[in-house]
């Protein structure tokens, strides 16, 4: 077990509903942005004069802007339905990580300098004016919220705390108080195309290095093709599955996928990356700009299908908001949905008989799986509501024969972040991190004890990521954390369908 | 006319009129502001008549809460319930003659009063006695159940104990909807009640109430979920299409 500057939460038979601990992860802050990274985006570098009446303006613009951000600031009733449903909160009692309390760290405001009751009787609604307590508390709470959306699913007006938090980081952005790991990350993105700032000769280097690997393992030459023009597919995938693990096995899944279905495909140079890590300081404009380059690398490449490996916040961004930046695909071919995921592209398969998989090549594990908030509660898959759900799980069960289910209350629509999304995978976070993941660990504990389950699929890069960090504070190992196409890719016989 | 019934007057169109202009100027600020991007969130209907009939569940049957918290559903819909039907009840006093259905919904009617007592109990209750939802509970939060309960148990007491002259009562309020005004009762209950009638009116469009117009606005319940098959964007990004590469 890792040494820890902090305790690790037991876990439980259930999870059980902390009491409150005002400040518990008051000290919990994100290392800032350097004047750099924030000008880089167009954001001043430093706390501007008049930071006060900016951020107020700020506000009022976005308020103009965004529906959700005027209806939720009004809406909530304080009905408290929300306040035991975020796992930050659970994992650390910290009031101000209930989604009704993070709100109300923007609506004091907003009532402050927007709402007749908040300037005529400020004392009745809470409403507050924005001093550098304020803004203190905006920076630690809003970067202690994964935009994870669990709120939002339980919350009787659909009230959503992630666009609370976007608009907030977009107001401190503007005011020179933005977030070192996001804005370092979206400007190696524009700057170079991808969130590792890895050149375009570095990929195809690690992708012939790829290449090499599996025809050793497998004896099947299995291409990773890089900036092929008349491709038919461009695949666009989080760029830490060209290096992490087992981000990495997943990417060998896809390829092979690819190569049984005997499409050609490339990867872009010039937009290697997924993720799109502007949703989360709620930046329309920086969004578009990434949006674009795949836009533009789908054009120059002439690709006929757009797919997306596999993540959670990328796919958000590419099923509910790419159509809106970058659309419309009508240059892509209208027969498949555009983008696609892989998941959907390796279910279609998998339904004609286009793939031949030997699921007992998994038998050495028992598998359970983790919904990514952003693809359970904020995509779809398929051509149904809940396919989301639906197509890993058929994809699982086609790759492994050993499933189990978590806690039904911790999965689908009401799945648990993993603790590390919304940009706050960061070693300066570790400790909410860890926290945080605390209601996942409890789930998947507990079938790890009854069930025997020795492994849980992910299919996001942040998830992965995040859970092969923090399971070894709970005691488990950081390779239980497997990708779903890793599986698909152990189970393929490669060559039975040339 | 009595100093009384001028000032109750006054209090009762100033109100209703706070209560109608307020509201409209906030549906129209919710209906003008875009929303630049698809948030539904998922699973969701399809289709905008799915998106419809989803917003329907959360107004009928508070769908949401009810997978959220039992108590806080039940009490909330307990009171919810009664209230809209209280209201319907109160549509004897302002029509004339009388509606068949409203006579036949007489009796229930008052029950509801008492559920509605006992909804608002429950739900002050929790309040006061969870501790985390007493640490996001504001002044205004009690105050709004206070004012509720005012209006509640002083309606009950003219049912059951301080009975007033509630023909006088429909004389009055006839009176103010056709300009030809009565005189109102001095019963200092009814007086209670009409002014917690006053007060929430008037406060209708400044508070948490406006969580009435504001759920049937929420994107993340009322949005399709078709982004793939449908262009979406707002007036305010639409500039940016030609910022486009190609
Ligand atoms: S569930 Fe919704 S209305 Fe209730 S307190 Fe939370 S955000 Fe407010
Ligand atoms: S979006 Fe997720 S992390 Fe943020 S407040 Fe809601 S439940 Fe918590």
């Amino acid at each position: 077990m890792p040494k820890a500057t902090f305790q690790t939460p037991e876990l439980g038979e259930f999870v059980d509903i902390p009491d409150i601990q005002e400040g518990a992860t008051a000290k919990l802050k994100p290392l800032p942005a350097s004047p750099d990274h924030q000008k880089a985006l167009g954001f001043p570098g430093e706390l501007v004069d008049d930071w006060e009446q900016k951020a107020v303006a700020k506000l009022g613009e976005l308020l103009g802007k965004y529906r959700s951000l005027a209806v939720y600031l009004d809406a909530c009733v304080k009905c408290g339905a929300c306040t035991d449903k975020c796992h930050y909160f659970l994992g650390t009692g910290d009031p101000k990580n209930m989604p009704v309390a993070r709100q109300d760290l923007l609506r004091q405001v907003y009532r402050k300098y927007f709402t007749v009751a908040g300037k005529i009787v400020p004392g009745l609604v809470g409403a507050k004016s924005m001093t550098k307590e304020v803004l203190d508390d905006w920076y630690i709470y809003f970067h202690q919220c994964s935009q994870c959306r669990r709120c939002s699913v339980f919350c009787p007006y659909g009230i959503d705390t992630a666009e609370i938090s976007m608009a907030a980081r977009e107001i401190m952005d503007h005011i020179g108080m933005g977030q070192k790991y996001c804005n370092e990350i979206i400007g190696k993105v524009h700057k170079i195309g991808n969130n590792l700032g890895l050149p375009g000769p570095a990929l195809l280097d690690t992708l012939e290095g790829l290449e090499e690997d599996v025809e050793e393992e497998t004896g099947v030459s299995v291409k990773f093709p890089v900036d092929v023009k008349g491709a038919e597919i461009l695949l666009v995938t989080p760029s830490a599955d060209f290096f992490a693990e087992p981000h990495v096995d997943g990417l060998i899944g896809y390829a092979k996928v690819f190569h049984q279905a005997g499409v050609s495909w490339t990867v872009s140079s010039y937009a290697s990356e997924a993720a799109n890590f502007s949703m989360f300081i709620g930046s329309y404009d920086q969004m578009f700009k990434a949006a674009n380059r795949i836009r533009k690398a789908a054009l120059d490449l002439g690709v006929k299908r757009l797919v997306f490996g596999e993540c959670g916040h990328a796919w958000r961004v590419a099923y509910s908001f790419l159509n809106t930046l970058a659309g419309p695909w009508d240059f892509l071919d209208p027969k498949y949905p555009a983008p696609q995921h892989i998941c959907e592209f390796t279910n279609d398969l998998i339904e004609r008989g286009g793939l031949s998989l030997d699921a007992s090549a998994n038998d050495d594990m028992t598998l359970t799986i983790h919904d990514s908030c952003n693809i359970a509660r904020a995509s779809r898959m398929g051509s149904r509501p809940g396919g989301q759900f639906h197509i890993p799980r058929a994809v699982l069960k086609a790759s492994a024969n050993r499933f189990v289910e978590m806690n039904p209350d911790t999965t689908h629509e009401k799945t648990f972040c993993c603790g590390g999304g919304g940009g706050i995978l960061t070693d300066d976070m570790l400790e909410l991190r860890v926290k945080g993941a605390m209601p996942r660990m409890q789930a998947l504990n507990q079938v790890m004890k009854k069930d025997g389950v020795t492994h849980m699929v992910a299919l996001c890069a942040i998830c992965k990521s995040q859970f092969s960090k923090v399971m070894p504070f709970y005691g488990i190992g950081m390779d239980a954390v497997v990708s779903l196409h890793q599986l698909v890719g152990n189970a393929i016989k490669l060559g039975t369908k040339e | 006319m009595s100093f009384l019934t001028i000032l109750y007057a006054f209090l009762l169109y100033l109100s209703a009129g706070v209560l109608v202009i307020g509201l409209a100027l906030k549906i129209r600020q919710y209906a003008v502001t875009p929303a630049p991007l698809k948030i539904p969130t998922t699973p969701a209907p399809l289709t905008p008549a799915g998106a419809a009939m989803r917003v329907a569940r959360e107004v009928v049957f508070f769908e949401s809460l009810f997978k959220s918290n039992k108590w806080i559903w039940l009490f909330g819909a307990l009171f919810h319930a009664a209230l809209a039907l209280v209201l319907l009840r109160h549509l004897r006093y302002f029509v004339e003659p009388v509606w068949g259905w409203v006579v036949l919904i007489q009796p229930f009617g008052v029950y509801a009063g008492f559920a509605m007592v006992i909804g608002l109990a429950g739900l002050w209750a929790r309040r006061l006695l969870v501790e985390r939802i007493r640490y996001i509970t504001g002044i205004s939060d009690h105050l709004m159940i206070l004012l509720l309960l005012t209006l509640a148990s002083s309606g009950l007491l003219m049912k059951y104990v301080a009975r007033t002259d509630i023909v006088a009562v429909k004389a009055f309020i006839l009176g103010l909807i056709y300009f030809d005004w009565r005189p109102l009762p001095a019963d200092p209950v009814l007086l209670i009640h009409l002014l917690a009638v006053a007060l929430l009116m008037a406060v209708f469009p400044f508070s948490k109430l406006l969580h009435v117009p504001g759920v049937f606005f929420s994107p993340t319940r009322n949005q399709a979920d078709d982004a793939r098959e449908k262009r979406h964007l707002a007036k305010w990004a639409a500039p940016l299409d030609s910022q486009r590469d190609a």
